[in-house]
């Protein structure tokens, strides 16, 4: 039995027990925990005790690989599905191991809410020198339960995985997990997460197309194209993660970087105003609506009290003075048409992203300004509108960076951690 | 009063209905020009200039020569007529505008003026009534511009402009005190979009920034929101509802906090993120509160990154979405502590509303020269802060209808800061901050009121000759007796409650009333009475050795100040024996050691040190202690080779000397005094005004010539004191070094207020030692001695 004691990067305030073992001891609280040492045969066991984090010599990693990340408003799964499984490993895969691959593999869409990013998925990556496919789910939180549900139900705490989670319901739903499926989270967290997920996917490119693009001529909506980045050098870059809050992070290298600000602005707050204003009850149809108004009907712009530009500062006729400004009067808003407020509710969250992004990357000094998150999921619109913003208040110094995987990178950062803990014995 | 004024209550349409008191709304019409006017969306500011004519005191020596002067009054009073300038400003709902056309139009009488300045977005849509109604050309100038100008002239003018607005204190209203260099700053406007300009000199600035998310936002998408068109209702939905029904928090997300970033778990993870789900009702009240988060929160942030990137830390907020609203200065003041962590101060403007029609004004009257001038706030004919805001007193909205005042005159001079003031932003000139302490504001408010019969008797009684001075001091009673109950509701209306603020306010209101000197004659009085005793308080000085009579001396200008006519019982005596009365007051003066008591350690500088070079005195009373505690004093310094400059106000409050009183006590007693009357001949003795006309004295606003050879980086001028009676002068390190301060700090009996209260008083001597290292111990025990103290004279003589 070799117990070695080594430091973790982690903040060292929770208690964290991950293990691998069906012969583990599972019942919360058992006296496995106090004593400090859980051992079985052929089996990882990891426990965190506060400063510490003490491994035990493990086998390979089994499956399945996943990695989730679990966010306010969607849950992002990413799963490894092996394709040079021996005849042997075959054999011995146990049954429902089996039929969660196959589940998961041959199906795009799952329950009522469950989806997977057929489009997104990365063919033939060699991860922990094993050959596979890297597939992207993604389904609501409202959900998680359901989905810990089917997880108790698929005995999914006798495949000896370790389950690694980051964002924030791997701690909200750290107890059910355990209560409810016998399973423990490995916590992880979600910046870290975040960045080294990007980098790792960047690095590996979109099956040989590249992973990171930019919009050429982005204040000519005649001309504007998108276009593939190179993002081997990205440092410094200002990251911000757009999911259902806004997170701003200037990342000075792989592991050095610092959260700069956030913003309750968010996709959340685009959905659910978009929900009380118009009725509608997911993001696809409140961007289908958004696709089809116009904002100017809704919004105030600066030709709108001024007759035309404001000269004396500089600003266009065509800038927006006052979001949602014209709902003033009783008149226009009796007239709007709920296209048109989606459009408003679209381009207003969108600016202000864009707002605070610019301000912190001139705070900063950083002219490279990378958009991810899911709120940017089949959202030209808010790309368009961020890449524009980025060039045209900046005078061309910024540079709005995209990324195809735009919202999975947390999950494929929580896949990553869980194969290096592996690596690490 | 200005709130009295309109009845009106109607919205809607354009009301006609109201009849407008001409003496109380658009005062001085008859002799008004330069108009200008700023039409925001809701509200109107119209801004003119007038002349306003009222009476002064006068005084003037007689020809003495070969008469009985004993049996004659000192000097003449007379009363003149004196032009003065104003500024009139008058807020009111654009429904109103319309009326209040037609009654400019009807009293308008000087036929000179034929443009008007007009800005806000407004002013375009009116600008054909305009022109119409009054006949004048409207002249547009653009609206930021304005602004700026406006706040820069609020910023320089009015003492307690600026505040921070703490909700969850006692005193709400945190006012700061303006520093003599304003630039820079910025100004973030929050009208239906937002604004962010960057200040940087009197003419240069640059918008730097900007939102869409304004004030606009809350209005139009609150209205989708909850069906309620109003504003003001919006924010009051918004008062009463609960955010966290519809915002996802960092604990919905985290289920706690997210402590490796040390989030907490009520901050706002995405707002509106829990009205995502479609199945469920939110409540126009949470939906309200949590859009005014949004929107508040977004512009604080904003705002921080901006002051971030401009390295500026001062953020004033105005705009139709803060003003006069608690609510929003409330969540815009928790963004910008939560964005800046704490080193960025959300900071208000008391006549935020104003600005635009300000800058506007002074736009169209750049020939004037305004901006060369100092201007005062007329607290008599201001209506403060919130006068109109139902957030804060319900009944006053319905009662007063909602036009609201600002008036400013032009004062005579210049006030600039004492250049001997080391940091004027930090020097506070009051002892009591009436505005925080609600006790002893309850105290002073009563004191003032239960005073005010009295002084309207006074006031009548000071000009027996006036048909109407009965009248006019009725109504003097009346208006101060409104402002009094105006200050027990809202305290913060003119800054910071202090009772100077009282005292000024009550000089303002006398003044109004064309009520410009009302103890004239009782100065008269006491200065005959006390220059007849002058010659025997210096033969019974004289007779004493040296260190006997350096303490006479100084108990002499205590026991002076001790005394004040206004206390009934001490001119009885005095009427019947000043002298005896002197002696009285001097013997009921505690014995040492006072309660602040540096007198050994000054005795020691007298024998010790070389003669002070120069010694500033403020006099503060006339008669007995000018004449009898602090003249006696001047001589010995002169007599010790120290240059004496003797500093009075420039215009009449309560019993204080005036300046040309001073003049002619002055020539009075050089007439019987060698050592004075070689002194005034060489020039070692100088009498100056301080450009006041407050019974209290504010260095930071001092006449600017008599006081600029003081300089203390000019050659020469280290060696000063500063020997201030009527000041509420408290601050021990508020002088340049190498000055030191002395402080002698006496507490008086007010029986004009109140038989039993008292009145802290600060006498500074600036010295030439070297810069002391106990000041700020006397800073603490200033405060620690505060009010309510146990009655009875205590005197103070404390050298730093």
């Amino acid at each position: 039995m070799g117990l070695s004691v080594v430091n973790t990067k982690h903040k060292p305030t929770h208690f964290w027990l991950l293990y691998t073992s069906t012969a583990v001891n599972k019942a919360p609280g058992s006296g496995g925990l106090e004593s400090g040492g859980l051992l079985h045969n052929g089996s990882s066991v990891l426990l965190h005790f506060r400063d510490s984090l003490v491994t035990v010599e493990s086998l390979e990693k089994t499956f399945p690989w996943f990695g989730m990340d679990i966010g306010g408003t969607l849950v992002k799964l990413v799963y490894f599905e092996p394709k040079d499984i021996t005849a042997e490993e075959e054999q011995e895969e146990v049954e429902n191991l089996k039929s969660i691959r196959k589940y998961l593999t041959s199906n795009t869409a799952y329950g009522k809410t469950g989806i997977r990013d057929v489009h997104l998925e990365l063919k033939n990556l060699t991860m922990c020198g094993r050959k596979g496919n890297l597939h992207f789910i993604r389904f609501p939180s409202c959900a998680m339960h359901r989905f810990i549900q089917m997880g108790s139900e698929k005995n999914f705490s006798s495949l000896h995985t370790t389950l690694c989670a980051t964002g924030g319901g791997a701690y909200k739903f750290e107890e059910d997990f355990r209560t409810m499926a016998d399973l423990q989270l490995y916590k992880l967290d979600e910046l870290d997460c975040l960045i080294q997920g990007l980098l790792y996917v960047d690095s590996v490119g979109f099956n040989g197309q590249p992973e990171c693009y930019y919009f050429e001529n982005p204040t000519d909506p005649e001309q504007c194209q998108k276009k593939p980045y190179c993002l081997d050098n990205p440092y410094p870059m200002l990251l911000v993660n757009i999911g259902s809050g806004v997170s701003i992070l200037a990342v000075y290298s792989k592991d050095n970087y610092k959260r700069v600000t956030g913003s309750s602005l968010g996709g959340g707050t685009f959905l659910g105003l978009c929900c009380l204003l118009t009725g509608c009850e997911t993001f696809e149809e409140a961007l289908e609506m958004a696709a089809k108004g116009d904002s100017t009907n809704v919004d105030k712009l600066v030709k709108d009290i001024y007759g035309g530009d404001y000269e004396r500062f500089g600003l266009q006729g065509s800038a927006v003075a006052s979001s949602f400004g014209h709902m003033m009067s009783k008149e226009k808003r009796d007239s709007i048409s709920k296209e048109d407020l989606a459009r408003a509710t679209l381009v207003t969250i969108t600016n202000n992203i864009g707002s605070i992004a610019r301000m912190c990357a001139l705070n900063e000094n950083i002219d490279k300004v990378v958009f991810v998150g899911n709120f940017l999921r089949i959202n030209m619109i808010s790309m368009k509108v961020l890449a524009y913003a980025m060039d045209y208040w900046s005078k061309g110094q910024l540079k709005a960076l995209f990324l195809e995987h735009e919202g999975y990178f947390g999950a494929v950062g929580a896949l990553l951690e869980m194969l290096k803990m592996t690596d690490d014995q | 009063m200005a709130e009295r004024g309109g009845r009106g209550s109607g919205h809607g349409s354009l009301d006609k209905s109201i009849t407008l008191p001409p003496d109380e709304i658009f005062r001085n019409l008859e002799n008004a020009k330069r108009f200008a006017i700023d039409i925001g969306g809701s509200l109107t500011k119209l801004a003119y200039y007038s002349t306003v004519q009222h009476k002064v005191a006068r005084v003037r020596s007689f020809d003495h020569s070969g008469k009985d002067i004993d049996n004659e009054p000192l000097y003449e009073i007379s009363v003149q007529e004196e032009i003065t300038a104003r500024l009139h400003f008058i807020k009111f709902e654009n429904t109103y505008i319309e009326t209040c056309l037609d009654f400019i139009k009807d009293h308008l009488v000087n036929t000179e003026t034929k443009v008007i300045k007009a800005t806000g977005g407004g002013a375009y849509k009116f600008k054909d009534l305009i022109e119409k109604k009054l006949g004048l050309k409207v002249d547009k100038e653009d609206v930021m511009t304005c602004l700026i100008k406006g706040c820069n002239f609020v910023l320089r003018n009015i003492p307690h402009e600026v505040f921070a607005y703490q909700k969850d204190s006692d005193t709400e209203f945190r006012f700061q005190t303006n520093h003599p260099n304003i630039f820079p700053y910025l100004l973030v406007n929050i009208g239906s979009g937002v604004s962010i300009v960057k200040v940087e000199t009197e003419d240069k600035f640059e918008w730097i920034g900007g939102s869409s998310i304004g004030g606009g936002t809350f209005w139009g998408l609150g209205a989708l929101l909850t069906k309620t068109k109003k504003f003001d209702e919006l924010l009051q939905l918004a008062s009463k509802g609960q955010h966290t029904n519809v915002d996802m928090l960092v604990k919905d997300v985290y289920g706690g906090a997210y402590q490796s970033l040390g989030l907490s778990g009520n901050l706002i993870a995405s707002s509106f993120g829990k009205s995502t789900t479609a199945d469920k009702e939110f409540s126009k009240e949470d939906m309200a509160k949590s859009l005014l988060h949004m929107i508040s929160n977004d512009i604080g942030q904003l705002a921080c990154l901006y002051a971030k990137l401009h390295n500026l830390d001062k953020i004033y907020f105005g705009g139709f979405f803060i003003r006069g609203h608690p609510v929003t200065m409330r969540t815009i003041t928790y963004s910008i502590n939560f964005f800046s962590k704490g080193e960025v101060q959300a900071l208000f403007l008391r006549h935020e509303g104003y600005l635009g029609a300000i800058g506007a004004f002074l736009k169209g009257a750049e020939q004037d020269n305004p901006n060369q001038y100092s201007w005062g706030e007329n607290y008599a004919g201001s209506s403060g802060l919130m006068s109109t805001s139902p957030d804060v007193y319900p009944m006053q909205r319905t009662r007063s209808g909602t036009f609201d005042m600002l008036e400013m005159d032009r004062l005579e001079r210049p006030l600039v800061n004492l250049p001997l003031l080391k940091d004027p932003s930090t020097y506070i000139p009051d002892t009591v901050d009436l505005t925080d302490d609600a006790m002893a504001r309850k105290y002073w408010l009563t004191c003032f009121e239960e005073a005010l019969d009295g002084v309207a008797k006074r006031a009548a009684a000071s000009q027996p000759d006036s048909l109407d001075a009965q009248e006019r001091a009725e109504k003097f009673r009346q208006k101060y007796w409104n402002k009094l109950q105006t200050l027990r509701q809202q305290p913060f209306a003119y800054g910071t409650l202090t009772v100077r603020s009282l005292l000024d306010t009550r000089e303002h209101c006398l003044n109004e009333f064309n009520f410009p000197d009302p103890y004239s004659k009782v100065k008269q009085k006491e200065n005959g009475i006390a220059l007849k005793c002058f010659q025997s308080v210096i033969e019974s000085l004289d007779s004493l050795g040296w260190e006997e009579r350096q303490f006479a001396l100084v108990k002499g200008l205590l026991a002076g100040n001790v005394f004040d006519w206004g206390a009934k019982a001490v001119s009885d005596v005095l009427e019947s024996e000043p002298q005896f009365g002197f002696e009285e007051a001097k013997s009921k003066l505690q014995e040492r050691p006072w309660l602040e008591d540096s007198y050994s350690q000054w005795l020691e500088r007298l024998k010790e040190g070389p003669p002070h070079k120069c010694a500033l005195i403020f006099a503060d009373n006339s008669g007995i202690d000018i004449i009898l505690g602090v003249f006696p004093f001047v001589r010995e310094l002169l007599s010790r080779g120290t240059e004496v400059i003797l500093a009075c106000n420039s215009g009449p409050a309560l019993n204080d000397v005036t300046y040309s009183e001073s003049l002619i006590v002055t020539e009075r007693i050089a007439a019987m005094d060698p050592v004075i009357h070689s002194a005034l001949r060489d020039e070692k003795l100088l009498l100056v005004q301080t450009g006041s006309s407050s019974p209290c004295l504010d260095l930071r606003y001092v006449g600017k010539v008599p006081l600029c050879g003081l300089c203390p980086t000019a050659a020469g001028w280290p060696k000063v004191w500063l020997w201030s009676i009527p000041a509420t002068l408290h601050t021990g390190n508020c002088f340049c070094s190498p000055i030191r301060t002395c402080l002698v700090w006496i507490y008086r009996p007010v029986t004009l207020l109140r038989s039993y209260s008292f009145w802290p008083f600060f006498v500074a001597f600036c010295v030439q030692d070297t810069a002391g290292s106990g000041a700020g111990s006397v800073m603490a025990d200033v405060r620690s001695c505060r009010w309510p103290k146990p009655p009875g004279i205590e005197a103070s003589f404390h050298l730093i």
